[in-house]
């Protein structure tokens, strides 16, 4: 059994976001890192392979990523947490691409590694449509078993549960593998990196591919290929500074006559 | 006619206010045709009067109910050859992306995520949809089109004010899709109710009143308030973290993202992550006893004091104004 976690690589939200001249999310100026919302996809691939090593055969656990030279770190990272082994799709005809551009790249990237079990985060924390992992199970001819805040695999039966709480109910979700799984942040606690970790990573495979490799003509992917695009990104005026109040036994009237004054209450 | 697909946001016995602000958006650049998906369809097509649809689709096809979002999308892939679409609407809701992501590669369509806003572009290209975002928590607005195929858009509940139509003859049309056998893979087996609070559904309330930290787990004055507003309840993840209150309540990066008319952050310090949930709120209030809190950066109104004292004698006030 193989599973392949897809990862992203981020601007780091505590920094400066913004974007580039051509309007894509600027990459090249800003600190980067794993997707936080990834990481919990890493852990959980871990946590099945354990469980199925204690068991049996241990799956290998490859990560997935599509991005810049830099992206390198996404990967790193998951190795350092106990991946073991890397695929780092990378092609400077990828820059700009839209979610459905991406999704075929992923979608090309997956069909080279013949996986059992495809596990996503539930979103990037930049982009954050939430869209590629439903576009690459459409792609692949997959089922997906999205938002998954706890995950069974059964490979015996081939198959995976999944429960995920919903808004207005909590739902047990089954479906048959391979299968594409989105997780939560609610599904686990992500490990750090240990020292053995760290070292250890040193030493494991990374592939690098671009699109050639993959099939795919530069021509598909990118800016110049985007079937959705920004026309237009302006920084929000600043907020005209609110005011604030100290409470001095007043403050709720105060917060009363602001609410009335918009006529909230 | 130019027919506009909305994807109702109904949940088997109630349509949700994001279908009429849909509605209301569909009619601004076409005809609107209002699917609706799930059992006892028909008499959700009766609230859907009035809202400017033109023709209404029912599925209620146990088959589509008891899968994921892939026997919606292939619906409505099949909905959009059969009234010739030139765009989709769908709610920027988890499942509503997912389905708008298997729909985007069925028809080789582009798509965009998290619209607040949609109109023509009346400067270059009237036929030309804009889509209207607001990202990186808030600190830019990003006009968007789609070029390829027909325009995807999946649009935030609150985004614009469901204005009720003229009485519409509308057609009701009861469909039902032919559905692969990969649709049917993912398999809903068992669904637990949650257990119903009586207030609004944080994603889509006009009013939204969220405890963090501050409430040192104790959410009651949050609660009270919220209800004398007549608001959801939100959490910051920290509360969430803490046990203190269900995720199903978080607001944030990771949690529901909600546009209220007014958003009241109560014992919450404004990070980057909660901040991503919850900008684009019309009216932001906070109460937070840290005067240096990033929270007050962004607030329309502020105070800097003891939520635990500040929010009941609000509560006490609201309710004397009242009488």
């Amino acid at each position: 059994m193989r599973i392949v976690v897809c990862v992203k690589y981020v601007p780091d939200a505590q920094g400066d976001r913004r974007f580039a001249d051509d309007l894509t999310t600027d990459r090249a100026h800003v600190d980067g890192l794993l997707s936080e919302l990834d990481e919990y996809a890493v852990e959980e691939a871990l946590v099945v392979a354990d469980a199925l090593g204690a068991a049996g055969e241990r799956p290998e656990v490859v990560v997935l990523t599509v991005g810049p030279p830099e992206a390198a770190n996404a990967i790193k990272k998951a190795l350092q947490m106990g991946a073991d082994a890397g695929v780092h799709v990378s092609d400077p005809a990828i820059h700009g691409s839209d979610a459905v551009a991406t999704s075929a790249v992923v979608a090309a990237a997956l069909a080279t590694q013949s996986a059992d079990l495809i596990l996503t985060g539930m979103s990037s924390t930049d982009g954050g449509m939430g869209v590629v992992p439903a576009m690459v199970a459409e792609r692949l001819g997959l089922p997906q078993v999205t938002y998954a805040a706890e995950l069974v695999v059964d490979p015996g039966a081939a198959t995976v549960r999944i429960r995920r709480d919903g808004e207005t109910s909590v739902e047990t979700i089954e479906s048959t593998l391979p299968a594409l799984v989105s997780v939560t942040d609610q599904i686990n606690e992500p490990r750090y990196p240990s020292f053995k970790g760290i070292m250890a990573a040193k030493k494991k495979p990374v592939t690098t591919l671009t699109l050639a490799d993959l099939g795919i003509a530069a021509d598909d992917v990118g800016l110049d290929a985007a079937w959705s695009h920004a026309v237009a990104a302006d920084a929000r005026p600043a907020k005209a500074a609110g005011s604030v109040v100290v409470d001095d036994g007043s403050g709720a009237a105060q917060l009363v006559d602001f609410l009335a004054s918009r006529k909230l209450v | 006619m130019s027919a506009v697909l909305v994807l109702v946001d109904y949940d088997g016995s109630t349509v949700r206010k994001a279908a009429f602000e849909l509605l209301t958006l569909a009619r601004r650049i076409g005809d609107p045709v209002a699917v609706v998906v799930g059992p006892d369809a028909a008499s959700a097509a009766d609230a859907l009067r009035g809202h400017g649809a033109t023709t209404i689709v029912t599925v209620d096809d146990a088959a589509v109910l008891d899968h994921l979002v892939a026997p919606v999308a292939e619906a409505l892939a099949q909905l959009v050859a059969r009234y010739s679409a030139v765009a989709v609407l769908v709610p920027s809701s988890s499942s509503g992306k997912e389905v708008a992501g298997r729909l985007a590669i069925k028809i080789s369509s582009g798509v965009v995520t998290d619209a607040v806003d949609v109109e023509r572009d009346e400067t270059e290209n009237p036929a030309q949809l804009v889509a209207i975002k607001s990202v990186f928590a808030g600190s830019f607005t990003t006009r968007c089109v789609v070029s390829h195929g027909i325009p995807i858009i999946c649009v935030k509940p609150n985004s614009v004010a469901p204005e009720p139509a003229a009485d519409t003859e509308a057609t009701v049309v009861a469909f039902v899709p032919e559905l692969s056998d990969l649709a049917r893979a993912a398999r809903i087996t068992a669904r637990a109710p949650r257990q119903a609070s009586g207030r609004p559904d944080l994603g889509e309330a006009a009013i939204v009143v969220s405890g963090g930290r501050g409430t040192n787990g104790d959410f009651a004055p949050v609660e009270s308030f919220a209800d004398a507003l007549g608001g959801a309840v939100g959490a910051s993840r920290a509360a969430v973290d803490a046990g203190w209150y269900p995720h199903a309540n978080q607001v944030g990066q990771t949690g529901t993202t909600v546009s209220p008319q007014l958003y009241v952050a109560a014992g919450i310090s404004g990070a980057i992550q909660h901040r991503a949930g919850m900008q684009t709120s019309k009216t932001v209030v906070a109460v937070n006893k840290d005067a240096e809190a990033p929270i007050f950066e962004m607030v329309d109104f502020g105070v800097v004091g003891d939520l635990a004292t500040v929010l009941p004698a609000a509560t006490d006030e609201i309710a004397k104004r009242r009488t």
